[in-house]
């Protein structure tokens, strides 16, 4: 498991860097993929509602209300149709895309195992949709769908008469299956939609429109095919004859044709094996979960920022309880946090600067705490030496750091690039613990942890609390996202670095840079 | 320069999807039916004898039952299994013997089989026995086709109605 989870991780992280090449890092299709699967929902709804006005559902008429579509109205109907369709597929596309990336980014099991679950009966729910719309169209491929899904389902041994008499034969077959066969395609895709409601309740912010740039190229791009490859149907449906050559949709039906000629103890048996595999996927093993966020009141003051960093809802503010004159407190969720201290890196507390009391911050992780993270930067600067000393803060899930250690630069991992506070970096500078930072971690727009990288960004643009303080010199800050795969980028980045770092004049103690003797500052 | 680049690797991308939803929407196609053949399927549902036959009541019998529940006859539950054969210019194309569905085995038997046969013309026999006899059959009917090639003749059952149907 771990290793088809690397190949694929090293997959995606080369796909994202290809395509970070053509578009810009907030358009980044791969990094799109939830938004981009919600974009394809709404144009398969929208044109779903205009075919269904002109569609009969009767059982010598479908076919040819469709075709009056295709044909006659084919500059709206037919242009719907197409859209119809081939949304669709993309979105068969980037469904079973972003199951394996967040499967690659190992993002399913351990508090995220509800997304993960919620997510198996939208997927099976997109694959019936999308089939009971073949049906409806009634041409030879509609017939193919229709008696082989019967026939399938007919092998299970609970239908009293099988359902796949209704298409024995031409005078088999009513108008009342096209009635429920519409209802179907209607109601399955708002359940779906009601899931997919529920499948995003444990994440905060969720991203369900692409970027305006993506989406209008993205849905150009379905216009071109639309006008140049319309949907056609193929010859109507005649239970008089076997369908002979089908044009599959081989996003929605590749199973089809096991599931016609190998047996139903087989094919049922397969599909009970992967729906109860991608049930138990989470607990297979189950994640060995490091401990959840801690709030510790005696250094928390409320302000609520951890409450809006989180990336999975897992801080609540709630009424303070110690009777302290503060408002609020902070509680975390257990069951929702993945312990990517975001939070701690927000919190105004986590001041490395603190040395009349313990470095303890409002919010911490107990297993990867602000006092540790203060120590171990100290320690690893201490072994730095030369001109051009770089310490990397950079995320676990990004490149590897301790391949980019040596004699100038020294790394320190972190569960996030956003659990590092702004005022480490100062600390770093001020206190001449290294002549630069580098911060690295995954791809931009890819953080493992959602927002890591954009609120990092945002706090050293001062645009987000806490703040990067403006004695900071910008220079000696640089930021590489590279990716698990863009260790290789990260040296040459490092490399760059510290040229530059070696250009730059030393900074006077007196423009607020205490070189030596630092004097204990208290938050 | 490098603008110019990025919109045409976006274009790159964008084509290439498209061509592949267009392409894998509908192709490559897919025979269901081999070539120069024609199919049957014989399906029906029909329940066949009591394994042991219904046995009138006797007054005292009807009497002592509760009033809800008084009936003429009684019968056991269990069905015998449904022979059914099919042949093909006098070759058995299928032959067996279906058993009754249900936990207690006393609903109809069912069957849904698909049969691909060469094209052309062909004298084609069902037999079926629904009763305690042990030899022959109770319902037996030959209808002479030509099959054309991917036809399909679907071969119905109804007892109320004379037996096998051809269509």
């Amino acid at each position: 498991m771990n290793v088809a989870r690397q190949v694929l991780r090293r997959g995606f992280d080369l796909a994202e860097g290809v395509l970070g090449r053509a578009f810009p890092p907030a358009w980044n299709p791969m990094l799109n993929l939830g938004a981009l699967g919600f974009f394809f929902y709404w144009i398969i709804t929208v044109s779903g509602i205009y075919i269904y006005i002109f569609f009969d559902t009767g059982v010598d008429k479908a076919y040819a209300s469709i075709e009056y579509m295709t044909h006659e109205q084919w500059y709206l109907a037919g242009i719907m149709r197409s859209f119809h369709r081939y949304a669709s597929d993309a979105l068969v596309i980037v469904m079973m895309l972003h199951l394996l990336r967040e499967f690659a980014r190992d993002r399913y099991r351990g508090v995220r195992w509800f997304s993960w679950l919620t997510g198996v009966p939208i997927m099976m729910m997109v694959f019936i949709a999308g089939i009971s719309g073949y049906w409806l169209v009634w041409d030879k491929l509609a017939q193919y769908v229709a008696i082989v899904s019967t026939e399938w389902l007919d092998r299970l041994p609970i239908f009293g008469e099988p359902i796949a008499r209704n298409f024995l034969s031409p005078d088999a077959l009513e108008s009342r299956f096209f009635t429920l066969m519409i209802f179907m395609h209607i109601a399955i895709p708002l359940i779906a939609l009601a899931i997919l409601w529920i499948h995003l309740q444990r994440v905060t912010k969720p991203r369900i429109n692409p970027p305006r740039g993506l989406a209008l190229s993205t849905f150009a791009a379905l216009m071109v095919l639309s006008l140049a490859h319309p949907a056609l149907s193929q010859a109507p449906a005649d239970l008089a004859t076997v369908p002979g050559n089908i044009g599959l949709d081989w996003f929605y039906l590749p199973l089809f044709p096991v599931l016609e000629t190998q047996p139903g103890s087989l094919t049922w048996g397969m599909s009970a094996c992967f729906l109860i595999i991608m049930v138990a996927m989470p607990w297979l093993p189950p994640l060995k979960r490091a401990r959840p966020a801690a709030v510790d009141l005696d250094n928390c003051n409320g302000c609520a920022r951890c409450f809006n960093d989180c990336p999975y809802n897992a801080i609540s503010m709630v009424a303070r309880s110690d009777g302290t004159a503060f408002e609020r407190e902070p509680i975390v969720n257990p069951d929702h946090c993945v312990a990517c201290g975001l939070c701690a890196g927000s919190c105004p507390t986590s001041m490395p600067f603190r040395r009349l009391s313990d470095l303890s911050p409002g919010i911490d992780l107990p297993d990867h705490t602000m006092a540790a993270l203060r120590d171990q930067t100290e320690s690893v600067a201490l072994g730095l030496s030369g001109p051009g000393r770089i310490i990397v803060f950079g995320c676990e899930s990004g490149p590897a750091l301790a391949d980019t250690a040596s004699a100038t630069v020294g790394v320190i991992p972190l569960n996030c690039i956003g659990q590092l506070p702004p005022a480490f970096i100062d600390y770093v500078i001020s206190r001449d613990l290294a002549d630069g930072i580098m911060l690295t971690g995954c791809r931009e727009n890819a953080c493992d942890a959602r927002f890591g990288i954009e609120w990092t960004i945002r706090r050293l643009a001062r645009e987000r609390d806490p703040y990067l303080r403006h004695r900071v010199p910008r220079e000696r800050i640089r930021t590489a996202w590279a990716g698990v795969s863009g260790t290789r980028s990260l040296r040459a980045a490092l490399q760059s670095f510290a040229e530059e770092l070696k250009e730059l004049p030393q900074p006077a103690p007196s423009q607020g840079h205490p070189r030596t003797n630092p004097e204990p500052v208290d938050a | 320069m490098h603008n110019v680049l990025r919109c045409a690797g976006q274009f790159v991308f964008l084509a290439a999807i498209m061509a592949f939803i267009g392409y894998f929407s509908s192709r490559p196609v897919y025979r269901q039916a081999p070539e120069g053949m024609a199919q049957i399927k014989l399906s029906f549902a029909h329940g066949a004898a009591r394994k042991i036959d219904c046995r009138k009541l006797t007054s005292k019998e009807i009497a002592q039952l509760p009033a809800n529940e008084r009936r003429p006859n009684t019968c056991t539950r269990e069905r015998i299994p449904l022979h059914v054969q099919l042949a093909l210019d006098g070759e058995l194309l299928y032959d067996d013997f279906l058993e009754a569905t249900g936990l207690s085995k006393d609903g109809p038997a069912r069957i849904y089989r698909k049969l691909f046969v060469p094209a052309g013309p062909h004298t084609i026999t069902a037999r079926l026995r629904d009763s305690k006899r042990t030899s022959g059959f109770d319902y037996e009917a030959t209808h002479q086709v030509t099959l054309a090639p991917a036809q399909n003749l679907a071969i119905d059952f109804k007892a109320d109605t004379g037996g096998f149907r051809f269509r």
